[in-house]
């Protein structure tokens, strides 16, 4: 990228042009730094207007800063210079209003969860739990159990469907196939909650509720994230690989299983965990399907099972009495699944970099 | 694959056992997808369909079933769309920021942490918006109302939790502005470089390199990004039940504490109390919400495809 | 071991398109059979149906015959990947698989096909191949090294010995050495003349010089027309081509007055 729009020249100050060849004018960088700091008191001012605070004071100085550069911008180096400061500022202070709402969720979730980031939230259930104390224990293992199933039906699904698509597809039901993976890529999540559980109603009553209803929700949801990401990484692997096994006389399958899929695997693992990290937080399929129990069940195939989001939901909205121990253990359930989350994310770059094809030189 | 795709020419009566096992499975894999899909409606619609025969009288809110799914219908609309107007030319902006104007080292690093947005899980989101969104903009709410009144959006009464659409509309903005963002960033950074230099080599400054060179290239992308976020704001679900105060009909009034409920959001905090034929109306409902979402995004990938088909960018 | 080829009428196709036709051929046990040509008139489309890798692409097919001392590879219940396993081949950019160590590339063959070894048999296997194919010396001290290490002219001796290690009868090469410097040209030449006392070679080249050093026979492949067929215009023994050749074709070809 060109780094034309960088202001006067850097370092010297002055408003002279110590090159030979400048023919515009160009605004210091001391001159637009002034009109910020003016945007800026003039802006704490306007705030103290309404009771003083930093963050209109901020949002006030930015924007009158700007207007102030643009104007004087115009006059001194035209229109076209003036636009383009006015866009950059725009497409920058939009970049650091995207970090706002980031930077407080964080923060919020830090600042209310941290409390009770406590053993006794790792260890203990909620069985006869009113009021104080209480943890997570039952909805962590549900949530393992319930993820681990998921993945259990997913990823063979989604990683055999991407490998007919790269592999083995053609014609109509390659195009189908493809197709219809996107549009189940945008199901909604309560949809594929409702399909479960419709599924399962069918055959054992309305009042079903099991984890494994669950698991069955969330790999509609997950299965074809997998096929996404396995499709792109298969699709990666060179040609030349393929046929050179065949050369060697490999059947095709084996080709596929130790020459295509070897090389893909670190790319495979990485879609494969984000696939994960997307499941784990989702919240409205489990609300229909898998119910909601205060003690520990490990059997996805009888009873209700609570997990992680769900717990966290149903301590916000139900959170007991008196409210406050309800309402911590969410927002540190609500923690602990933020950093399952990032954890997911982290292992997933992980993966990816040591399975990186490695040169050896 | 085994009959219908065989190429044209001789036939290939021997193919080894482990080839046919695994060809075929592979073929089952996508065929099961094709089916699953397929049950998604079949099976909704059977669960749906006593709530769509049944006598209107014994319906949760004893009118018609129109009459109950209609205001959730218009309240996912109103906050999608709000979601929308807000995150896409945000996103824009930052896809163009990251891709342009941030520094190079940084910019792989800004991208990445943009796509955090959209690891956070939905609930998390829906604490967020209660807990720090919607306080935060009581005092607005409380100001347009004096002030923007005359405009029927910010009609009031003023909500004094901020639980409201506009809260909502902004939870779900920020919840989608990733999706725009990243397929916005995808196609503005593969705009021609012939374009774009060519713009600079006409003496464009940086803006008018990208009005030029960039934003006609990626318009479509764009387009189709908005369109997948718009999926995912419809059918958002724990976030708005959190967020959201819906005890109301359909009203346009963003600010008060009288809102329409989402179809999402209402099947969420009324399913798992509900039963009989209450269930069925809500799948019924649900039903609804699949069909809007499944238009919207066949048209999204319609497209971002025609998109790829045309471009020649490979 | 090595085994003679004949083809007869053969026409290659990609779906309707058709690349080749009317090759007729006959090519001698134990010895190197150059294929020269303009680009484009076939001759990897035709080195590619003598092992069944034609048929790989999607749509692609072949008419006509090939013999392989009696036996027709497109015969009705011929495998192709036994084909394979008989006819192996070297492609233009050397492709060692990146998974692998060194090791592992040379015997991917024979563990990929199912073939359980001794440790001291693959050993044995290793160096053999890797002697076979001049690398021992320069890499039998990491073998455990991935293959993707090697410089380009090494990874594309390493493919020959992967190549050699399932012991074919014929070994196809498509311009071996079109992306390597002189010097690994010159060690693969040397190699190639080694190899034909086992081995039946047809290899593909751009370089004349190449065919004329070590070629005993030489096939000149040529287009008629834009959008015709390719054809095998001449076959001949590399001496009669290079110095009297049948065909005018030929000749302007091999003297640089071609188009
Ligand atoms: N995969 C394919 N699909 C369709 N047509 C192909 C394919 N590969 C090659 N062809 C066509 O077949 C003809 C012969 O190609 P081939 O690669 O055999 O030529 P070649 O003699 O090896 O050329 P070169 O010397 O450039 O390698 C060409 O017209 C080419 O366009
Ligand atoms: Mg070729």
């Amino acid at each position: 990228m060109s780094t034309e729009t960088t202001l006067a020249p850097s370092g010297t100050g002055g408003n002279g042009s110590p090159g030979p060849v400048r023919t515009h004018r160009r605004l210091p960088r001391y001159g637009v730094a002034a009109l910020y700091l003016g945007g800026v008191v003039v802006g704490a001012l306007l705030s103290a207007l309404t009771g003083f605070s930093i963050a209109l004071t901020v949002v006030y100085g930015v924007v009158l800063g700007t207007l102030a550069v643009y104007l004087v911008a115009r006059r001194v180096e035209g229109r076209r210079k003036a636009t383009d400061r006015l866009v950059t500022t725009v497409v920058t202070s939009a970049f650091g209003i995207a970090m706002v709402p980031l930077v407080s969720l964080v923060y919020t979730v830090l600042d209310n969860g941290l409390g009770r980031l406590d053993s006794a939230f790792f260890n203990s259930s909620m069985l006869g739990i009113v009021g104080e104390g209480g943890g997570a224990y039952h909805a962590i293992l549900g949530t393992v159990i319930i993820t681990a199933l998921t993945a259990a039906i997913s990823v063979p699904i989604g990683l055999l469907t991407a490998i007919y698509l790269v592999e083995y597809g053609t014609g109509r039901l390659k195009k189908a196939i493809t197709f219809l993976v996107d549009v189940m890529t945008g199901i909604p999540s309560i949809v594929a909650g409702l399909f479960a559980f419709a599924l399962f109603a069918l055959f054992f009553g309305p009042g079903i509720r099991l984890g494994i209803m669950g698991a069955v929700a969330l790999a509609v949801l997950m299965t074809p994230v997998v096929v996404r990401s396995s499709e792109e990484v298969l699709k990666l692997v060179p040609n030349e690989l393929r046929e050179a096994s065949y050369a060697l006389g490999v059947p095709k399958w084996r080709t596929i299983l130790k020459i295509v899929i070897p090389t893909a695997i670190g790319g495979l693992g990485t879609g494969i965990t984000l696939a994960v990290a997307r499941v784990i937080g989702e919240t409205a399929p489990l609300l229909v399907t898998t119910g909601f129990v205060n003690g520990t069940n490990l059997d996805p195939f009888s009873g209700r099972m609570t997990t992680l989001p769900t717990f966290s939901f149903y301590q916000l909205t139900q959170p007991g009495f008196p409210p406050e121990f309800g309402i911590d253990r969410a927002w540190t359930a609500a923690l602990v699944l933020i950093i399952l989350v990032m954890a997911l994310n982290v292992v997933a770059r992980l993966i990816s970099r040591i399975f990186a094809p490695k040169t050896g030189r | 694959m085994t009959t219908t795709s065989a190429p044209p020419g001789p036939p290939r009566p021997t193919r080894r056992l482990g080839d046919r096992v695994f060809a075929g499975s592979a073929t089952g894999a996508g065929i099961l997808i094709l089916l699953v899909l397929a049950g998604v409606a079949v099976f909704l619609v059977t669960e749906a369909w006593p709530a769509l025969t049944a006598n209107s009288a014994d319906l949760p809110n004893g009118k018609s079933l129109a009459s109950y799914v209609a205001p959730l219908v218009f309240g996912t609309l109103v906050a999608a769309v709000i979601a929308l107007l807000v995150a896409t030319p945000l996103a824009v902006a930052i896809a163009l920021y990251i891709t342009y104007y941030a520094p190079r080292r940084l910019a792989a690093t800004m991208g990445y942490v943009i796509d955090l947005l959209a690891a956070i899980p939905s609930v998390v989101y829906g604490f967020w918006g209660i807990a720090a969104l919607a306080p935060a903009m009581v005092p607005f709410y409380g100001w347009a109302a004096e002030h923007l009144g005359f405009i029927p959006l910010f009609a009031g009464p003023a909500s004094t939790t901020g639980k409201t659409m506009l809260t909502a509309g902004l939870v779900l903005a920020v919840m989608i502005l990733p999706i725009i963002s990243a397929i916005s960033r995808e196609v503005f950074g593969q705009a021609p470089a012939l374009h774009r230099e060519a713009a600079l080599a006409l003496g464009a400054t940086r803006w008018e390199m990208i009005r030029m060179a960039v934003l006609p290239y990626g318009k479509s992308g764009v387009i189709g990004g908005a369109m997948l976020g718009l999926g995912r704001a419809l059918g958002e679900t724990l976030a708005v039940a959190i967020v959201l105060s819906a005890s109301g009909g359909i009203t346009f009034n963003l600010i008060s504490s009288s809102n329409p409920s989402t179809i999402a959001a209402n099947i969420a905090l009324n399913f798992p109390e509900s039963s009989g034929l209450a269930v069925n109306t809500l799948i019924a409902s649900g039903l609804a919400l699949f069909l809007i979402t499944l238009v919207v995004n066949v048209f999204a990938r319609w497209v971002v495809t025609r998109r790829a088909e045309f471009s020649g960018a490979n | 071991m090595a085994k003679r080829i004949d083809v007869s009428d053969l026409d290659i196709y990609y779906s309707n398109f058709l690349a080749v036709q009317g090759v007729n051929i006959s090519i001698e046990p134990r010895s190197i059979t150059a294929l020269i040509g303009p680009s484009g008139c076939g001759k990897s489309s035709f080195l590619r149906s003598l092992n069944r890798m034609h048929e790989v692409i999607p749509g692609a097919r072949v008419e006509g015959k090939v013999v392989i001392d009696g036996q027709d590879l497109y015969g009705p219940d011929v495998d192709p990947v036994d084909v394979r396993r008989q006819i192996g081949m070297v492609f233009q950019r050397p492709n060692p698989f990146p998974t692998m160590s060194i090791y592992d590339n040379v015997v991917a063959g024979v563990r990929l096909n199912g073939g359980r070894l001794k440790k001291a048999q693959l050993d044995e296997l290793v160096e053999r191949s890797l002697r076979g194919a001049n690398l021992w010396n320069e890499v039998k001290d990491r073998l455990a090294r991935p293959g993707s290490g090697l410089s380009g002219g090494q990874q594309q001796r390493l493919c020959i010995a992967r190549a050699i290690a399932v012991e074919p009868e014929v070994l196809l090469m498509d311009e071996p050495c079109s992306a390597l410097d002189p010097i690994s040209t010159l060690a693969i030449e040397d190699l190639m003349t080694e190899l034909k006392e086992r081995f039946t070679i047809v290899i593909v080249t751009h370089n004349m010089q190449q065919a004329a050093r070590v070629s005993e026979s030489t096939g000149f492949f040529n287009l008629s027309g834009v959008g015709q067929p390719g054809r095998l215009v001449e076959f001949n023994p590399t001496q009669k081509i290079f110095s009297n050749p049948d065909e005018k074709a030929t000749e302007d070809y091999i003297s640089g007055r071609f188009g």
